[in-house]
């Protein structure tokens, strides 16, 4: 196990150094050149183009601002932002902790609600609720998600007045909730149809037979028996998914102006920031790497018969 | 609420359209309806890009909080005449390369340092040093001496543009290279404002923390959310603040600030979002603000290419008279521009109506048989370079359209990704056929449409324009000894244009935004800002 595990550790490094370095040449690959678009439709001041990049960096070639970039990584510096000089740290920083709340409450939504309607829908598949979750989840499936977070911040924002439209102050919990709902949805969708086809299939393992036979009681054959070897599947989604609500919320955080990495990552690739798109990548990369080291790891738990030498 | 329950409807539906069920508060009247002079102002703004430094400022989001937090020597009405702020005076010498400027007694900044002669001389000679970064340098270039601060390369020759003098403590003067009749106008943007001494000794320092001189004092700027703003007691200036101060708050996207506004949880917005035009008047009624803004849109020739070079002029003037405005302004802006007629928005001194005459209107029939006189278009077919991140897509379809139709020439959009792009290829003259182009004004003076944009030469000129009589025009205007006369000779100027023709005038902008329930009136000036100094606040 704990060779595995550092097999595994290993292999990060090449994984790490190949992403970053493959964002870094796509990043300077776009047209365009974000010191001069600092002065918009007028235009810019040569002497003081040359000044920002010789400050930043740009005017070395693309070999050695990579291993600059680098070098300054493994020493936590991210380097600076080429509009208002800012470290990227700090951009980062700021904008991580509410990326994580909210995909936490994504995910925690996913995961309670996903599995339980998951679990009730293939207990009693073919009844009426199984009918009403499978179309509900394929509703969800099917709609883009730009419709509900309009549509719920219309409804719940402006309409009803019960929250407001958007999110005033990133760090509140509660203002939180309306976007991560959203956020949550589609996940949730997929996590319930993925628990409902593999508790239908456990149904009629052997082992059940055997744990009705010998008289259990049914919520004790539910959560032992069947579920734990039904989440497999479940669990495989749900850790990728971490990463993919990390960074994937660049909608839902727009229409609902939350300052997360989503949005970093937009204005990133909006203003030809290079260096942001990296750090958040860089970032994003170790907590996908994690988050499937983690799955791995918990297959062992949920069904011991799968070992790691 | 019956609005709520068809919007839930919609929602359910799946339809993509929400919004234009959205029936909004509407014109229910909150409040007591009295004022409170302490009522504090909230505007949907954004991060600014740099720290807040006015002559490192030129995008929007700075560029409205600094307007705030500093009142510079002039500014201007709205029929584009200069009037006098933080100066007494602004007075040329005969042949406008001297110009002297005295001071209002009394003034200070906002940590009771006075404004001085030498609060302006230092803050500019410091901002044109390229060591200090400060984007808006080039706007000293007309001084005498800027060349030694400011070389087009390598570091600063001297600390001091010779230039600018302080003759005493209320009065300096600023020499120019050559003359310019309306420089006047130049003050008023934001690198001409005054600095306290303070902030030159720590530039980042005081970038976090502004001291301004104007109606607001810097509160607290709480990064990516809001830049709050007091009433100075200690004001001098005219426009003293009927409220107690303005909370910028930062919004990433002007769709979540538009929803803000209908729910009165911001008071205003600097433009309503292109997805929201056909229904804003709907949504805010009264609330709603369609105000004249001083920008104008163009579609331009790049004439370094082969198909233009050697094209009669008769060519691109049948373009332009082929060319729906009035129809593409109702339908496709929902009535929110107006069809230019000349090459200088409005709003600005020595804007004169019609001066591209008959060429700038709609006429089929003409415009084909000026096309077949000037022995067509090369090739058949014109292109028009936009970029796709910006809602172009529309309007360039519908002039193509209109192109084709009247004349039978090919016109097809052709999209670039983003606005970075967009300029890179202007840059470096790899445009196919045609491009968009927009201007807002720098200072409400039309020599800014003109020599700025189509002198042989200049920065601003990215087609490769050039014509003689022109270059000609614009160097007697410079010349000329008042600014009522170089306003007309500008326009003479821009009467020549039709025979040259640079770009196809498309429309003027409006700014286009509305107000919530807890103000009693937002305007907009011609720069496209809010004048937030007279909003009156409800008393809640």
């Amino acid at each position: 196990m704990g060779r595995y595990v550092a097999r595994r550790l290993l292999q990060m490094i090449p994984v790490f150094i190949g992403t970053t370095l493959l964002i870094f040449l796509m990043v300077n690959a776009l047209p365009g050149d974000p010191v001069k678009a600092l002065w918009g439709d007028k235009p810019p001041d040569p002497a003081q183009v040359a000044q920002i990049k010789h400050d930043r960096g740009l005017d070395l070639p693309l070999w050695e601002q990579y291993l600059h970039y680098m070098k300054g990584l493994f020493q936590g510096d991210f380097g600076n932002t080429i509009a208002g000089n800012r470290p990227i740290l700090d951009e980062i920083t700021q904008a991580f902790p509410v990326s994580i709340r909210l995909a936490a409450m994504a995910w925690t939504f996913e995961l309670v609600v996903g599995i339980t309607l998951g679990v009730i829908a293939g207990v009693r598949r073919g009844r009426i609720i199984d009918t009403t979750v499978t179309f509900f989840t394929l509703l969800v499936i099917s709609v883009p998600i730009f419709v509900f977070g309009l549509g719920f911040q219309l409804i719940f924002g402006n309409e009803l007045g019960w929250v407001k439209p958007t999110v005033q102050d990133s760090e509140n919990f509660q203002q939180l909730m309306l976007p991560a709902l959203v956020l949550g949805l589609v996940g949730l969708a997929y996590v319930a149809r993925l628990t409902r086809t593999s508790i239908k299939e456990n149904r009629s393992a052997d082992y059940m037979r055997t744990a009705v036979a010998k008289g259990l009681p049914r919520r004790r054959i539910i959560s032992r028996h069947l579920l734990r070897n039904s989440l497999i599947p479940v669990v495989t989604y749900l850790g990728t998914d971490i990463g993919a609500l990390m960074g994937g919320a660049v909608i839902t955080e727009g229409i609902f102006n939350v300052t997360g990495v989503g949005n970093l990552l937009y204005t990133g690739i909006a203003r030809r920031e290079g260096a942001i798109i990296v750090g958040i990548v860089t970032v994003l990369v170790l907590v996908y790497l994690l988050a499937s080291l983690l799955v791995d790891l918990l297959y062992a738990v949920l069904d011991p018969r799968i070992r790691y030498a | 609420m019956r609005g709520a329950k068809s919007a839930k409807w919609v929602a359910i539906a799946g339809v993509v359209a929400l919004t234009a069920t959205a029936c909004g508060g509407g014109d229910d009247d909150k409040g007591s309806g009295k004022v409170d002079p302490k009522g504090i102002v909230s505007y949907a703004n954004g991060e600014p890009q740099n720290l807040l430094q006015p002559s490192n400022t030129m995008e929007a989001y700075g560029s409205v909080v600094i307007d705030a937090l500093f009142t510079g020597l002039v500014h201007y009405d709205k029929q584009g005449n200069i009037t006098y702020e933080n100066a007494e005076s602004v007075t040329p010498d005969k042949a406008n390369k001297v110009w002297t400027v005295k001071l209002k007694k009394g003034w200070k900044f906002h940590d009771n340092t006075p404004v001085t002669a030498k609060s302006y001389v230092d803050a500019w000679n410091w901002a044109a040093d390229p060591a200090n970064g400060q984007q808006n340098s080039a706007w000293y270039r007309d001084i005498v001496g800027y060349d030694d601060v400011h070389p087009a390369k390598g570091k600063a020759k001297k600390k001091a543009m010779s230039g600018l003098k302080v003759v005493d403590e209320n009065t300096f003067t600023i020499t120019l290279k050559n003359g310019i009749p309306y420089y006047q106008y130049k003050l008023v943007y934001k690198p001409f404002f005054p600095l306290p001494a303070a902030a030159l000794k720590d530039p980042k320092k005081y970038g976090e923390a502004p001291v301004g001189n104007g109606p607001y004092k810097f509160a607290k700027w709480d990064r990516k959310k809001l830049i709050s703003v007091r009433t100075w007691p200690g004001y001098k200036g005219e426009d003293k603040p009927k409220n107690g101060g303005i909370d910028f708050k930062a919004y990433t996207k002007d769709t979540a600030a538009y929803a803000d506004l209908k729910s009165d949880n911001v008071d205003t917005m600097p433009i309503v979002p292109n997805s929201e035009l056909a229904n804003f008047k709907n949504d805010f009624g009264d609330r709603a603000i369609v105000s004249d803004y001083s920008a104008l849109n163009t579609v331009n020739f790049a004439f370094y290419q082969p198909q233009w070079k050697k094209t009669d002029i008769k060519v691109l003037q049948g373009l332009s008279m082929a060319i729906d405005r009035d129809t593409i302004a109702k339908t496709v802006f929902y009535g929110t521009r107006e069809s230019a007629t000349g090459w200088v928005a409005k709003g600005v001194k020595g804007y004169q109506d019609d001066a591209c005459g008959k060429f700038c209107k709609f006429d089929p029939k003409a415009a084909k048989a000026s096309i077949e006189a000037g022995g067509g278009v090369p090739g058949n077919k014109i292109q028009i370079q936009y970029n796709a991140d910006q809602p172009h897509k529309d309007w360039v379809v519908a002039v193509c359209n209109s192109i084709t139709k009247a004349t039978g020439v090919k016109c097809t959009g052709d999209a670039v990704t983003d606005f970075a792009a967009d300029t890179e290829i202007r840059d470096q003259k790899k445009v196919k056929s045609m491009y968009r182009s927009g201007w807002v004004l720098d200072y409400p003076f039309n020599g800014n449409f003109l020599a700025d944009l189509y002198g042989t030469g200049v920065d601003g000129n990215k087609g490769g324009f050039s014509d003689p009589k022109f270059d000609k025009l614009t160097a007697e205007a410079d010349k000329a000894k008042t600014i009522d006369e170089s306003a007309e000779l500008y326009q003479k100027a821009e009467k020549e244009l039709v025979n040259s023709f640079p770009g196809i005038p498309l429309w003027y902008n409006k700014t286009l935004s509305a107000y919530s329930n807890n103000v009693k009136k937002i305007e907009f000036d011609q720069a496209g800002d809010p004048i937030l100094s007279d909003v009156e606040v409800f008393e809640k």
